[in-house]
């Protein structure tokens, strides 16, 4: 399935990354020989075949329920943009 | 004092222990040597202060009698491990002047050791690359030269830093990461041994993410030996870690230089690939002549998904990257640019902050998680990752451990490669199946080609079994005696 | 309540309500579900908030325990299916409240599977709910929109703070019914100890799935109310909803598939644009975690621990107490109230303490606004009085005084009684007196009720007047009888 400029568009716009109108074209170029390039997957027979989403074969670890972090907002806002009273301030969020 | 910095990491903890010299004497010289080799751009943070602070404390505690299995061994760290108060940056413009107010856990094992770092070392952006041309600081130049010609050679990538410095003696060992290949493909470019243990042996806690399922951290080092000491501090069971092992951690180095007499290595048919250079084919060769002379069987192995790796390795990284780097979103940390409307801030930032390579990744790895398409790639990339995890299995039916090229070429010229992604992508072929099946692979140096660039050979073990290829290296860095340095020419 | 009373009327004819729910109720922990930051309410911002909460780089993810163990405790007090394996997804969209970009929740394989939840209506009637799934997520952080005209403030003190998201099937018909499953679902996840229920906080609230359809037609397409926080809210944005959808199918339009939000002041849902965009969340499996893999020991030895819940408690106080179906239905409404009401029963007439708890107190401290939590008069004070009662002390009239002064703070049944001098006249001589005095001045009804038996009672209202209340029922109507022959 060929990926076209309308494509990338989307896909940027979900990934929150600004690509300029005139380099659609040649992304859409670019990513398309990538995914005709892996889509030789297709050649494997994967009937049946459990997909692997880990290599380690333990359980996730659980942990006790207890306060170890914490009460240092200076640590966490230490590399804000902006910040203050001990909020982020981020650009308006428009609901 | 400046020959200190040509010492092995396992010499140099000698002296240090025995006071021929100082930790200070030793992280000293290396700081000149950085100094003189900043054409080579192996660092991108250098931290003398602080280096030459841990060494005068790694001599107090040697004058006490005491210290760690690395105490007073200078050493660099890669830009991907976060550094308490020390700028951490991926190599990448949108983590600005990230200054992480924590430590990374394979990092504060090493310093736990008596370790002196030098400083952070460059890498490709976020660790994606294969030549180092995509960090945001400029390419690393490999210290290795083609006989003849004053062409700048890529180091390889992601950890071409950690390479190019461990190669250039710019510190006695580094730490390097690898998602696909990006500690052994460098290894193999710079003349120095690299090993990505089995998935799960060091913790990834405060190493920058790049795909999760992937990433493995391990050393870069001289030799076999340093790589199995090194190793030995990275690793450990971390609750901070959900995918650590809980496994105690083997003295490493003792395996080296055990015999490997019965052993049975597997050459696996599939890695014959088309267009392989006849040196690389020699090397391999030579490499199967020296284990047998070691009293190895050697048996020929089928790996039939090979060649699914990469294509299945490039959905499930990139898929793992896109949601990873969501977070650089410029709201709580690093560059943020554009505005004054959110969604602006978000697609400016992220369009300046990250490189061109990084951006192509995250855009494939959000098309193949897009809605109608996750079956179609993601799931059927995992499935046939468990088919090559299966290959393994099976190979390990009738051998203990793969012997491989480690890359298919020697180093290359920067701006090689740098226009076909996919040419660029092959360099990984022969190491990014361990990654996907989470086995141990170790590079060493064996052999040089035609234009003098060293060559390196690929051991992959069953999984935690990194002791049979420390031996199984051991034996094979014997019998190449590959003692080559790259001619000082920075 | 008829099936067609849930009817709704339109212009062109009666449409049905399909609403479905998904509550999110904050599970009761010390700290996050990912990260050791504490978890609780009125800390200064970002007080709260551990590296991985804020999606430092680097930061990974490790599962508290005792989250998961609520997750099977809920999911058992649902009778629903505990998954062994189950496993955790990233759900990928952009907001400045998700640090790291992505939510940690369970999207193909959650914790627990199909239960369900039997609901009572107001009225009494049953119907049943049948629960999807409860699957373990992390919440967002807080947007504050009103502190600066140019700027959103963000506080992470709630970002991965543990939820449970119980998903219900499109099993109810009307916003009586959503507003009662809530209850329902409150009352048991507060039994358990799960959650503690507190809907101010927003530690439990609910996104609706409204749609209407003509009866018995195919489901129509749904929008999703998000967050909504109250009963009440509940009942008005599930009406708005529902009489809006009706109206655009009653002018020929069509229902646009979307998430919308609701505004309490203004009594309305509207669209949420910014969440409509690109709604595309690529879920795919945390490479930062294992599945979750459940000991099938462990699951039972929660099981066993589970306290009595609300359903077998009120069968329990039907059969063992005698109760009414409502009553006990009111007393296990909350776990306290239950407690409550079997500490002042015990040895006591149950019936009567029950009546007393609902009717009198549980009523008054409604009208003030409280539960049994802020009640004044403990349960020994209540199994008091109705001894008092039981022993002919006081009369049924003069206990609603007594416990008048109990709840003013007077003190215990008896000091009451004592203080204000309400004992029961059980005194014949002045019992006599009163009716010798009520007969002289009544020949007339006196005779009426030597012909008329049954006209006795009216002298007993008098008597009872004359006393104040204080004669003693029983006493009076035997003299009674005596002095006219009967």
């Amino acid at each position: 399935m060929a990926i076209d400029a309308a494509t990338v568009r989307k896909v940027a716009r979900l990934a929150r990354i600004r690509e300029p109108e005139e380099r659609l074209e040649p992304l859409a170029q670019e990513l398309n020989t990538i995914i005709s390039w892996i889509e030789q997957l297709e050649e494997v027979d994967t009937d049946g075949v459990e997909p692997m989403t880990s290599v380690v074969a333990v359980a996730l670890p659980l942990r006790d329920d207890v306060v170890t972090e914490g009460g240092d907002t200076r640590r966490i806002l230490s590399n804000a943009p902006k910040s203050a009273d001990g909020f982020f301030i981020v650009p308006k969020v428009v609901e | 004092m400046s020959d200190l910095t040509k010492l092995t990491l396992k010499a140099a903890l000698a002296g240090l222990k025995a006071r021929d010299f100082s930790s200070v004497d030793i992280t000293k010289a290396h700081i000149e040597a950085i100094e003189q080799a900043r054409g080579l751009n192996a660092y991108v943070l250098e931290t003398p202060d602080q280096a030459l602070a841990m060494a005068a404390e790694s001599d107090g505690r040697l004058a006490r009698g005491e210290g760690g299995a690395l105490e007073g061994a200078p050493l660099g760290i890669k830009d991907l491990f976060c550094t308490d108060g020390v700028r951490s940056t991926a190599a990448s413009k949108i983590l600005g002047n990230f200054v992480p107010a924590y430590e990374s856990t394979v990092t504060s094992q090493l310093w736990r050791d008596g370790a002196v770092m030098l400083g952070k070392l460059n890498l490709d952006e976020f660790a994606m690359g294969s030549s180092n041309e995509t960090s945001a600081f400029g390419p690393v130049i490999n210290p290795w030269r083609r006989d003849g010609s004053d062409a700048a050679l890529t180091p390889g990538g992601s950890s071409g830093g950690s390479a190019a410095a461990t190669a250039a003696d710019l510190c006695l060992a580094a730490t390097a990461t690898d998602t696909g290949g990006s500690i052994r493909q460098p290894a193999a470019f710079t003349g120095t041994v690299g090993i990505k243990p089995t998935y799960g042996r060091c913790s990834r806690w405060g190493i920058i993410a790049f795909a999760s399922s992937l990433d493995q951290a391990g050393p870069i080092a001289k030799t076999v030996e340093d790589a199995a000491i090194m190793l030995r501090s990275m690793s450990g069971h971390d609750v901070k870690d959900s995918t650590s092992l809980p496994v105690e951690v083997p003295d490493f180095a003792s395996y080296v230089g055990k015999s490997v007499k019965g052993l049975r290595i597997g050459v696996p048919k599939e890695y014959r690939v088309p267009g392989m250079p006849a040196e690389i084919e020699k090397l391999w060769a030579d490499g199967i002549a020296w284990l047998k002379d070691a009293g190895c069987e050697v048996v020929e192995v089928s790996l039939p998904h090979t060649k699914y790796a990469l294509p299945a390795y490039y959905i499930v990284a990139p898929a793992e990257a896109s949601s990873n780097l969501a977070r650089y979103d410029g709201m709580r940390y690093g560059l943020r640019a554009g505005g004054p409307s959110l969604t602006d801030v978000y697609e400016e930032s992220r369009a300046q902050g990250f490189g061109e390579e990084v951006k192509r990744r995250i855009l494939i790895g959000t098309y193949v998680l897009s809605a109608g398409y996750y079956d179609a790639y993601y799931l059927k990339a995992q499935k046939v990752r468990r088919r090559i995890a299966d290959d393994f299995d099976q190979a390990w039916q009738t051998c203990d451990a793969l012997l491989t090229p480690t890359a298919p070429s020697a180093a290359f010229a920067l701006g090689e490669q740098s226009d076909d992604p996919i040419a660029m992508y092959l360099n990984d072929i022969f190491t990014v199946t361990t990654n996907l099946a989470g086995l141990p692979g170790l590079s060493l140096p064996a052999g040089r080609d035609a234009q003098g660039l060293p060559l390196g050979l690929q051991l992959i073990g069953r999984a935690l079994d990194e002791g049979t290829l420390f031996s199984l290296a051991g034996a094979l860095e014997k019998a190449a005696g590959f003692t080559a340095k790259a001619d000082r020419w920075w | 309540m008829s099936e067609k009373s849930k009817l709704i009327q339109g212009r062109t004819g009666p449409w049905e309500i399909v609403l479905g729910l998904e509550i999110h109720a904050q599970v009761a922990s010390n700290s996050k579900l990912f990260s050791g930051a504490a978890v609780g309410f009125g800390a200064g911002p970002n007080e709260q908030v551990a590296l991985v909460d804020a999606a430092m780089p680097g930061m990974l993810p490790v599962i508290n325990r005792h989250c998961v163990e609520q997750a099977v405790r809920a999911g058992l007090g649902l009778n629903a299916q505990i998954n062994l394996w189950s496993r955790f997804d990233r759900k990928n969209y952009f907001y400045p409240d998700l640090p790291q970009g992505y939510q940690i929740s369970q999207f193909k394989d959650p914790i627990v599977g199909e239960g369900v939840v039997e609901v009572e209506r107001d009225d009494g009637t049953t119907f049943i709910v049948g629960v999807e799934r409860l699957h373990l997520e992390q919440d967002a952080g807080k947007s504050i929109h009103d502190l600066d005209p140019n700027f959103t403030y963000v506080d992470l003190n709630r970002a991965g703070t543990a939820l449970m998201e119980i998903v219900s099937k499109p099993d109810m018909r009307s916003s009586e019914e959503a507003a009662s499953y809530v209850k329902k679902i409150r009352t048991i996840l507060r039994y358990l100890g799960a959650c503690d229920g507190d809907m101010e906080k927003g530690n439990l609230r609910a996104d609706v799935n409204v749609s209407v359809r003509r009866p018995g037609a195919e489901l129509g397409t749904r929008c999703e109310i998000k967050n909504v926080n109250s009963y009440r809210y509940i009942q008005q944005a599930i009406e708005y909803e529902a009489r809006r959808q009706i109206e655009i199918l009653e002018d020929g339009g069509s229902i646009h598939q979307e998430t919308r939000l609701f505004d309490p002041t203004k009594i309305e849902t509207r669209s949420m644009r910014s969440k409509e965009e690109a709604h595309d969340y690529r879920y795919f499996p945390d490479p930062d975690l294992l599945p979750l893999v459940l000991d099938p020991a462990w699951v039972q030895s929660i099981k066993d621990s589970l306290p009595e819940l609300p359903d077998p408690k009120r069968k329990r106080f039907e059969s063992q107490y005698g109760l009414s179906h409502y009553d006990a239905g009111v007393l296990v409404a909350d776990q306290a109230r239950a407690a409550f009401y079997e500490q002042a029963a015990a040895g006591r007439d149950a019936k009567l303490v029950a009546n007393w708890t609902v009717n009198n107190l549980l009523g008054r401290l409604a009208e003030n606004g409280g539960d049994i939590e802020t009640s004044p008069i403990p349960p020994e004070d209540i199994a008091g009085l109705v001894k008092l009662i039981e022993d002919g002390v006081i009369s049924s009239k003069i206990a609603k005084e007594v416990f008048d002064h109990m709840w003013a703070g007077e003190g215990a049944p008896a000091q009451v009684v004592e203080k204000f001098g309400l004992v029961q006249i059980t005194d014949t001589g002045a019992i006599e007196a009163s009716i010798d005095k009520i007969m002289a001045a009544n020949p007339d009804k006196v005779e009426a009720a030597k012909e008329r038996p049954q006209a006795l009672g009216w002298f007993v209202g008098q008597v009872m007047r004359d006393t104040g209340g204080k004669a003693n029922p029983a006493a009076v109507n035997e003299i009674l009888k005596v002095k006219l022959g009967l």
